[in-house]
């Protein structure tokens, strides 16, 4: 429901989503939740929230670094649940995500996961190593708390998957921008249109693309591509990773990421649309067609 | 045809799984890298050429068959007789070349020209490592730093033979955080490389395809078996550390169900303590390495370190098959210390003249308790999984520092 509206308000106002990801109390408890009102103080329109895990296969180096401190002080999932239920109280409206890895979801009992997670106000879980294939050991449970299942839509799947993608996700699509696991070192976006397109076909829930994305710049390719949010992780774990022992300075740069990083996620579509624009006046130039010559001063400098 | 058998298809994978265990619970981005290589191994056993060709490197270039060899004294206590099924012979001095070969062979197939392997006690690193070099492909071994340096000779031959090491400093800097490192390299180079798993554990195909591919140690012994006695063992006994040459020696023998198919785990300094690596008595079912299976963890399913004194044992989790031998009552576990193994290491080595791989030392040190509490004379055949080799520092250092 949360996503819904959210998505639809965006679409609106002709923007897209901006989804920072945090791991749960990190680099301390109290610190988490002082980074989580900075963030939404700051433009984001959702969060997505990691769980700590002791093997984290999709991560690259900075996250896995991060992992270790919640990890050293015993701030496991119990804890993580409690940190959100405070999250919720303060923003009733805002989309909650989870991320994180299968075995911490079947530990505890499948059911008293979900459970756990739809009462301290979840809207969403992704689950890193669980394909739409293996869909099945978790999906009733699920449904039965109301809690919406995230797949990933990843540069090389195959036509069936895609379809199970688009299908059984439910609250946002989330697209990798590349192949590999997480970092700000590989920025390439390898995702092109036409996953993008396919999954339009398929009607999947809105698309939020993640996997390198650090830059204003990538959030504007990621708007020409044509999704519909995107998902920063590394680039501010790193900045907590070098900033911790400083939590005044890391707040201030986490701050102004978050602003730069929604700024560009709320600005992308117009800006796109005056380059388009721009770019469409020059070829009316190049054709001697004079009536935007405004535009096309701009483009001859 | 034994009667008590159960349904036959018990103890076949249906798909992914056998019984409940097992899947494939990866990134949604390695699933076409999974898919591509389940369709080449199901391809492959239909191959003729490529199983000729698996056939001769078998023989001609690794030396199978392996023979079985009586033990003179080693635990010929109340008239039981102890079998050896030599895998320390196959080149490389592990059962790791069989399917490494094979598995070579299949990258090759797909037009894969590099290789990532993990590896804890470097036995499936070397054997990675001599496949590569005599196939033409590259080779990138991730072994635990720990690993690196308990195992130090066999880091030298796998560089010999052209492999890049690259040591893993994170988490217990042993076999799980190798194994995690290798799939983190497989999310970005699967279209050009190929993940050559060294064990039963991972992903479906994983399992299933290393089983195949190892399942000829089993087929060989009961021949041989067959011949020197005349009869089947009465039990079978094997290490267990991802489950590889465990299954590789029980899997002919699972529809023979007179005979003991029996699993050791590294008991470490004892299954009380937090110093073991024994998952399928001490630990819980889970989700790990892409199977659902038994895993080493907390209440909160954070995986825990495990510890043996045998790097290829010191696993926090298993082969999804083994929970289900287990389970299903087929097979039976039981775990050896490190004292117990460093104590059949020495003995066999002065007994019978062979030095088994700390690895192997477990299922030998299980096989002389076992002859020890029977009341009859019994036939055991024991998986000699490897060489004592690439240990001998290590325990040299060992038994020094206990003096
Ligand atoms: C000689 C030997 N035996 C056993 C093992 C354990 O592996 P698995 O349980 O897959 O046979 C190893 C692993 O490195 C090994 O080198």
């Amino acid at each position: 429901m949360r996503y819904n509206k959210l998505f639809n308000s965006l679409k609106e106002r002709n923007q897209l989503a901006y989804i920072p990801f945090l791991l749960l109390g990190d680099p301390t408890e109290e610190l988490s939740l002082k980074l989580i009102d900075t963030l939404v103080k700051n433009g984001a329109d959702a969060l997505e929230l990691g769980f700590a895990f002791s093997d984290p296969v999709a991560d690259g180096p900075v996250i896995q670094a991060a992992s270790l401190r919640p990890l050293t002080n015993g701030f496991y999932v119990d804890a993580g649940f409690k940190l959100i239920s405070q999250v919720r109280a303060k923003y009733p409206d805002l989309p909650i995500g989870i991320l994180t890895y299968a075995n911490l979801v079947f530990a505890p009992g499948i059911e008293q996961f979900y459970d756990k997670a739809a009462r301290s106000g979840v809207d969403s879980v992704l689950i890193a190593d669980c394909p739409v294939e293996e869909r099945d050991l978790f999906s009733a449970a699920a449904r039965n708390c109301s809690i919406d299942t995230v797949y990933i839509a990843p540069p090389d799947a195959g036509p069936s998957s895609l379809e199970l993608i688009a299908n059984y996700s439910q609250g946002y699509t989330y697209v990798l921008s590349r192949k590999g696991i997480t970092g700000t070192e590989n920025s390439q976006q390898e995702t092109g249109t036409d996953l993008i397109e396919q999954l339009k076909q398929l009607q999947a829930p809105p698309l939020v693309q993640g996997f390198g994305i650090s830059k204003p710049e990538h959030v504007l390719q990621a708007a020409e591509a044509g999704v519909d949010g995107i998902i920063t992780g590394s680039a501010i774990v790193n900045l907590i990773n070098e900033h911790y022992n400083t939590p005044d300075k890391m707040l201030d740069l986490v701050a102004d990421y978050a602003k730069t990083m929604s700024d560009a996620a709320h600005n992308a579509r117009h800006q796109l649309k005056m380059v388009h624009t721009i770019e469409k006046g020059s070829n009316y130039v190049d054709s001697g067609n004079n009536q935007t010559a405004a535009a096309g001063n701009g483009t001859a400098s | 045809m034994n009667q008590k058998v159960n349904a036959p298809t018990q103890f076949e994978f249906d798909g992914a799984y056998i019984g409940q265990f097992g899947g494939q619970f990866v990134p949604q981005l390695l699933m076409p890298a999974l898919q591509q290589l389940n369709k080449a191994f199901e391809a492959s056993l239909v191959d003729n050429d490529f199983q000729t060709e698996l056939k001769r490197l078998l023989k001609e270039y690794a030396g199978r068959p392996t023979p079985v060899t009586e033990c003179t004294s080693y635990a010929r206590i109340n008239q039981s007789r102890i079998f050896l099924k030599r895998e320390d012979l196959l080149h490389g001095g592990a059962h790791k070349t069989n399917q490494v070969l094979a598995q070579a062979l299949l990258a090759k197939k797909m037009g894969k020209h590099r290789i990532i392997a993990e590896t804890g006690a470097g036995q499936h690193g070397v054997a990675t490592a001599l496949a590569c070099a005599l196939l033409g492909l590259k080779a990138t071994i991730y072994m635990g730093k720990k690993d690196c340096d308990r195992q130090a000779p066999n880091v030298f031959r796998m560089q010999l033979m052209g492999a890049e090491v690259i040591p893993v400093d994170n988490g217990s800097a042993s076999l799980k955080d190798a194994i995690n490192e290798s799939l983190r390299d497989w999310a970005s180079s699967y279209e050009t490389t190929h993940y050559l798993l060294g064990t039963v554990a991972g992903p479906a195909p994983f399992p299933k395809m290393v089983r195949t591919f190892q399942k000829i140690i089993g087929e060989e012994a009961k021949q041989q078996m067959k011949e020197l006695i005349g009869q089947l063992p009465d039990a079978v006994i094997a290490c267990v550390g991802g489950g590889s040459n465990a299954i590789g020696i029980f899997a002919d023998f699972i529809k023979d169900e007179q005979v003991r198919l029996i699993g050791v785990e590294p008991a470490g300094k004892g299954l009380d303590t937090n110093a073991h690596g024994a998952t399928l008595l001490k630990g819980h079912e889970g989700i790990l390495h892409g199977a659902r299976t038994y895993v080493m963890q907390d209440k909160e399913g954070q995986v825990q370190e495990s510890h043996s004194v045998s790097a290829g044992l010191d696993y926090p989790a298993v082969g999804p098959e083994h929970v289900h031998l287990m389970t299903s009552g087929r097979a039976e576990y039981v775990s050896v210390t490190d004292e117990e193994a460093l104590e059949a290491f020495q003995e066999l080595s002065k007994s019978e003249g062979i030095i088994p791989a700390l690895e192997s030392s477990h299922a030998l040190a299980y096989a002389k308790k076992l002859a020890a509490e029977s009341t009859e004379p019994l036939n055991i055949l024991v998986n000699l999984s490897g060489r004592g080799d690439k240990d001998l520092a290590h325990v040299m250092s060992i038994l020094n520092s206990s003096n």
